[in-house]
């Protein structure tokens, strides 16, 4: 074996005409994590799957902040108001936790978010924060209601997830704040979970629409409660509000998905479809979504 | 308590010992195991967790060593797939499994795999396919087409027995499949030793631009780490290289101006620190963006800009082959059908990036590369070096893929001028983007067919006008420009005929060699079209095909006649069967389903085996040792397709002696004779010749020593060879013989060239001595609504003369499949765009049916025992066979492809609006 080939280097760099040294910070306790980003110019990293695909060349280094040691970040809990997902928390982890059935979107997702090598690194706040448009967890998280918790050492403010990611790419995150969890109000009585993924592989794709449905139904099988987020398909992902209120009353079997539905949408075109590919797909998507949430076949043969 | 972390070691286990090495912050945890804990079976495919190669397990668990980074490793357990082959017994018996049954071709994923599969089984030890495919469905495979590795993991602990001689037709695992499982085989990033200075290439971020160049010497002095910068100025010979001697166009280092993006223009040598945190936007160059020629249309109007003087129109050449007189037979023609079809650029997609690593040997250049032609690559080095061929050794590396891109040069040239100039040990490894971006591709096609045929489904004219975009330079385009008219007819009757083929410059990346040279693209169009002329003729698809197939005793579209072994009418006769089975599925099927409907699609095709009525010679040295070691130089370079067992197989049967007997040297151009170049499935067939030819002539040297007969049993024991002849035995004492300078006692080295002739300018002549055959059939399901295609299965029947080796058969045809699956559905490069492994797609372990492969065995009279090649066959066949099964299933003609979703709804709904 060979150890330590390169002892004689150090870190010390001056590429960019400043003199400096990069740290790799890993706190054990949030106070100390939330002191770092105050002092500013580090960079937040957990499972590395969008960090490092995102680094360019000759890209400015700076500190990293690597959070996944930060005590009580990692794992799902349960309180007196409803769920909350901590921020190292992993996509293997949401995929192998025993949770209520209005979580089976998420947990979909999950499972389809690149091999599992991805799933037991990358985390599913750490997918928020990128803020790719087809960033699989979002949809299912937006119709879990999910609030995004964030800290910095000034203190806690929550948002809602709608308002936390602002754009392609951007969120309302400050330098100096980290997401801590997400929080999640205790999903409706028998609330079903679904998630429908379309792309042009089996495994190991980036979606081309996806959509999440959570649907909760009455006694004699109408829609009593219906949540549809549609992803890819816009900046960023969009709940279908005018579809969910006019699903209330109906039996999953008789959804009809209008144009008018989809009215938030504004899918472009790109290397995986074109724009108006997406709309046709996606109203289909949404339909076998409220289906498979609803209790009923997915696509009708 | 804060852990900072900083210039720091990090502490943590690997394969179960500590160790404790000093990354620098950010560094992923797959350089820190490669480079500074020499863990080399951990593979870099992408370095973005897109194809899983560098799998290890952290604590149990499966990740991208490349996603992580080394600091996060801290305390924990790092497994790789070297360390669980020594400690642990299920490891080992996965690796029986996997070389038991085919799962290993090039053996670059191997380790990913591997350990991606490990994982799965401790926790679920008798997994059925899903659970297998979802456990490793985040690792990419390019040469198997994966239903092997599947096989392998579900009957681990189950291995089949090894036939014992390995004699031609005997089902042996790969011989060198030990160093694959295991870890061990070296790649052409696996050489280098640690610390060795590294190559960076500048390439132009514009598809055309000027440059200029600036103070370089200023630079190298001003940045810390950095050795020398490399130039056209710094070439010693000819700034050129290429693979066909008339058109030697590309240069090393562009001179004046880059014709497409990734054109290098100069190179940076430094420590892999400097190469590491190299910043592109501060090496001295600036760039003059000029309007680039995007596409064969624009590269054909008379105004626009030419590539190279000379190449009037921007054609680079121009094939044709014609017969008959092909407008009369149309006019005559009951129907005509007509088609005009597109393709884009394929990415070859091997997981392993072009590498290698060079250094100074006694006043030589050595380079250590991953290749599939190391003689070319000599020669190309020396043209550039202005020296001697002796001057240049070329020591292949192992190849994790090739499928005809490793054909060119790529690191090579950069490699051998580092060195020079710098007289230290470089190494080069490109980055997935690089690879992309920089290395050759499959032609894009615009063709436009016309196909005649007679009430009675005779083929009555056929014309063929195809343009393929060649890119900025030449590569093996010619080679496409010349395959293409041969072969475009297909394995049938084609009396009235004109083929041509153009291939037209673009500032565009180089397209050259994959797996078909065109033929792949010319056969869509052709197949495709035959399905409608016998849907207009009202005749089974099938029968079309059987009724107008080459025979013995007919004459191809080059007015070739071979009076035996044509086997394209057993192939399709071979999918009788399942035609007639699934078509009778299928109906079913889909009279009880509207949404979801399924298809059964047939093709067939054929591949002229070696180069195209050119000189294509293959040596094969053999030598005995005093100590009665058999040594078999078997220099034809073994890119994952089988060729180190294929050969050995066909020479150990022509010696007489078991295979596991040979101790094989590979290609090495100090000791090992030229066994040409690994491209038109032609080794098996010209080095298996050559193999033959020195198998026999070594025997024969035996045998006439002691007057034996031809039918006598060889033993080969430490120092005496053993001759029984019709009960009699007869000792050589190999000690006792004068030994020459390489050792050996006895020697055989023998050539074999295919026998070929020119073809005049009608394209007339015999192009090949031998072609091979297939025909697929493929099942499928689209979902109408969504427009996706589900393979549901495929029967692939292969007329390969005689199976050397059935098992690696298979695994050509399966990975040939896979890829032409890819190529039909999902892969399209669009240069500056998808240059990576998550925006180009190539198939998963989901994406791949079942297989099921039949092996025809009509022999050829010039093969070895009567082989074929196979290579690039099995890709042939199996993207027209997909669409004309979407055709089948809900009746749209895809005439572009990759038939991806979008594509393929559009064209659904616009036939319901038609209606």
């Amino acid at each position: 074996m060979r150890f330590d080939q390169y002892h004689s280097h150090t870190n010390e760099i001056d590429l960019w005409g400043e003199i400096g040294r990069l740290h790799y910070f890993a706190p054990t306790e949030l106070d100390e994590a939330l002191d770092r980003l105050s002092a500013g110019q580090v960079r937040i990293v957990a499972g590395g799957t969008d960090f490092y695909p995102s680094r360019r060349d000759g890209a400015r280094q700076t500190d990293l902040l690597d959070i996944t040691r930060i005590a009580g970040l990692r794992g799902i809990t349960r309180n007196d108001t409803g769920w909350c997902i901590g921020a190292a928390t992993r996509w293997s982890d949401i995929a192998q936790a025993n949770l209520p059935r209005a979580f089976a979107g998420l947990q979909a997702a999950a499972r389809e978010v690149g091999g599992i090598q991805i799933q037991n690194a990358g985390t599913v706040v750490g997918n928020l924060c990128n803020a790719s448009p087809a960033a699989d967890g979002v949809p299912p998280l937006l119709t879990l209601g999910a609030q995004v918790e964030i800290a910095s050492a000034k203190g806690l403010r929550t948002l809602p997830l709608t308002d936390f990611i602002t754009g392609v790419r951007r969120t309302a995150l400050t330098g100096d704040e980290m997401v801590t969890a997400l929080v999640l109000p205790e999903p409706p009585a028998g609330a079903v979970g679904s998630f429908e993924k379309l792309g042009a592989r089996r495994y190991l794709v980036i979606s081309i629409t996806m959509t999440a449905a959570l649907i909760a139904l009455e006694d004699a099988g109408r829609i009593a409660h219906a949540r549809v987020a549609v992803g890819a398909c816009s900046a960023t992902a969009q709940r279908l509000h005018r579809l969910e209120s006019e699903l209330t009353g109906v039996t999953p079997d008789a959804a009809v998905v209008t144009p008018d539905h989809l009215r938030p949408l504004s899918p472009i075109d790109d290397v995986r479809a074109s724009g108006a590919y997406r709309l046709d797909a996606v109203a289909e998507q949404c339909l076998r979504a409220i289906k498979t949430a609803g209790g009923s076949d997915g696509p009708a043969g | 308590m804060d852990r900072r972390v900083e210039n720091d070691t990090v502490g943590f286990s690997l394969n179960g010992l500590p160790v404790s090495p000093r990354p620098r912050v950010g560094e992923r945890l797959s350089e820190t195991l490669r480079e500074r804990l020499d863990a080399r079976d951990v593979k870099i495919g992408c370095n973005a967790g897109d194809c899983g190669a560098c799998t290890v397990l952290v604590d149990g668990d499966p990740v991208c060593a490349c996603l992580m980074p080394a600091h996060q490793a801290e305390g924990r357990a790092v497994e790789t797939l070297a360390g669980f082959m020594q400690s642990d017994p299920l490891m080992q018996q996965l690796a029986d499994s996997f070389q038991a049954h085919g799962a290993a071709q090039c053996g670059i994923c191997t380790p990913g795999m591997m350990v991606a599969a490990l994982a799965l089984l401790r926790r679920t030890p008798d997994p059925d396919k899903l659970a297998v495919k979802d456990a490793l469905g985040g690792v990419l495979c390019r040469c198997t087409g994966y239903r092997k590795i599947i096989r392998a993991v579900m009957e681990v602990g189950n291995t089949p027995p090894v036939p014992p001689s390995g004699e031609v037709g005997a089902a042996i695992p790969r011989l060198d499949g030990l160093a694959k499982v295991a870890g061990n085989e070296l790649y052409g990033d696996d050489v280098a030793p640690a610390g060795t200075l590294e190559v960076r290439l500048i390439r132009s971020p514009y598809p055309r631009a000027g440059f200029t160049l600036g103070d370089l010497d200023a630079y190298v002095a001003a940045t810390d780490g950095i050795e020398t910068v490399l130039t056209a100025a710094d070439i010693p010979g000819r700034n050129l290289f290429g693979t066909i001697p008339d058109f030697i166009d590309q240069p090393v280092f562009a001179e004046t101006e880059a014709r497409f993006r990734g054109d290098p223009v100069a190179a940076i040598v430094g420590t892999p620190e400097a190469i590491a945190t190299f910043d592109p936007a501060r090496f001295p160059v600036t760039w003059d963006e000029r309007p680039p020629v995007d596409d064969v249309a624009e590269a054909m109007a008379p105004e626009a800009p030419l590539l190279h003087g000379g190449r009037e129109g921007n054609l680079m050449c121009a094939g044709l082959v014609q017969c008959g007189d092909p407008e009369a037979a149309l006019a005559q023609a009951d129907t005509v059908v007509e088609g005009h079809y597109h393709s884009g650029f394929v990415e070859h997609a091997y997981i392993e990036p072009e590498a290698g690593f060079a250094q100074m040997a006694n006043g030589r250049v050595e380079v250590h590369a991953c290749t599939q032609a190391p003689v070319m690559d000599q020669e190309s080095l020396a043209d550039i070096l202005g020296t001697d061929r002796s001057q240049v050794r070329i020591i292949p590396t192992a190849v994790g893929g090739g499928f005809g891109a490793k054909l060119d040069l790529s690191v090579q040239p950069y490699l051998a001028l580092a060195t020079l100039k710098t007289g230290k040990p470089v190494r080069l490894t490109y980055s997935r983007t690089e690879s992309m971006q920089a290395t050759t591709k499959r032609h894009p096609s615009d063709l436009r067919l016309r196909i005649g045929a007679t009430r009675n489904g005779q083929l009555s004219g056929f014309t063929f006008d195809g343009l393929f975009n060649t890119g900025a330079y030449s590569s093996w385009g010619p080679t496409v420009a010349n395959r293409v008219p041969v072969h475009a007819s297909g394995p049938y009757r084609v009396a009235d005929y004109r083929a041509e083929a153009k291939g037209i410059h673009t500032h565009n990346p180089p397209a050259g060699a994959f797996r078909g040279f065109g033929v792949p693209q010319a056969a869509i169009a052709q197949e495709g079209l035959f399905d409608e002329l016998a849907d207009t003729l009202g005749i089974d698809r099938l029968d079309f095909r059987i009724r107008n197939a080459l025979e013995n005793g007919t004459q191809t579209v080059c007015g070739q006649v071979f009076d035996q072994g044509v086997g394209i009418r057993a192939c399709l006769e071979a999918l009788r069967h399942a035609w007639d089975r699934e078509r009778t599925a299928t109906a079913a099927f889909n009279a009880q389903n509207s949404t979801i409907k399924r298809g059964v699609g047939v093709a067939a095709g054929w591949y002229g085996c070696g180069n195209t009525s050119l000189p294509n010679p293959s040596t094969i040295k053999s030598g005995i040792r005093a100590d009665g070691t058999v040594m078999l130089h078997q220099g034809a370079m073994d890119i994952g397709q089988g060729a180190n067992t294929v050969i050995a197989q066909i020479f150990a049967t022509a010696l007489g002696v078991p295979v596991d007997t040979l101790h094989l040297i590979g290609p090495d151009t100090d000791v090992t004779p030229d066994g040409g170049k690994t491209s038109a499935s032609r080794q098996t067939y010209v080095s298996g010749n050559a193999a033959r030819l020195s198998g026999e002539a070594l025997r024969a040297q035996i045998l006439s020593r002691v007057n034996a007969s031809t039918g006598a049993q060889l033993n080969i024991h430490t120092g005496t060879i053993r001759i029984t002849d019709r009960g009699d035995s007869h000792d050589i004492d190999l000690t006792a013989l004068p030994r020459n300078s390489e050792g050996y006692v006895l020697r055989a080295e023998e050539t074999y060239d295919p026998p070929t002739r020119p073809l005049d300018e009608n394209g007339q002549g015999i192009p090949y001595a031998q072609f091979g055959y297939a025909a697929h059939l493929a099942v499928i399901e689209v979902d109408t609504r969504m427009g996706t295609v589900t393979p549901l299965r495929f029967t692939a029947a292969h007329d390969v003369g005689r199976a050397i080796n059935p098992l690696l058969v298979e695994g050509q045809v399966e990975g040939g499949i896979a890829q032409g699956l890819g190529m039909a559905l999902m892969e399209e490069y669009l240069p500056g765009t998808t240059e990576n492994l998550h925006d180009y797609l190539i198939p998963t372990i989901g994406d791949i049916p079942p297989i099921d492969t039949i092996i025809i065995e009509e022999p050829d009279a010039h093969g070895p025992y009567g082989a074929k090649g196979l290579g690039e066959h099995a890709l042939i066949p199996t993207a027209p066979a997909l669409l004309n099964a979407i055709r089948d299933a809900c009746g749209v003609q895809i005439t572009e492809v990759p038939a991806t979703p979008a594509r393929l709804r559009a064209a659904i709904r616009e036939q319901s609006h038609d209606r």
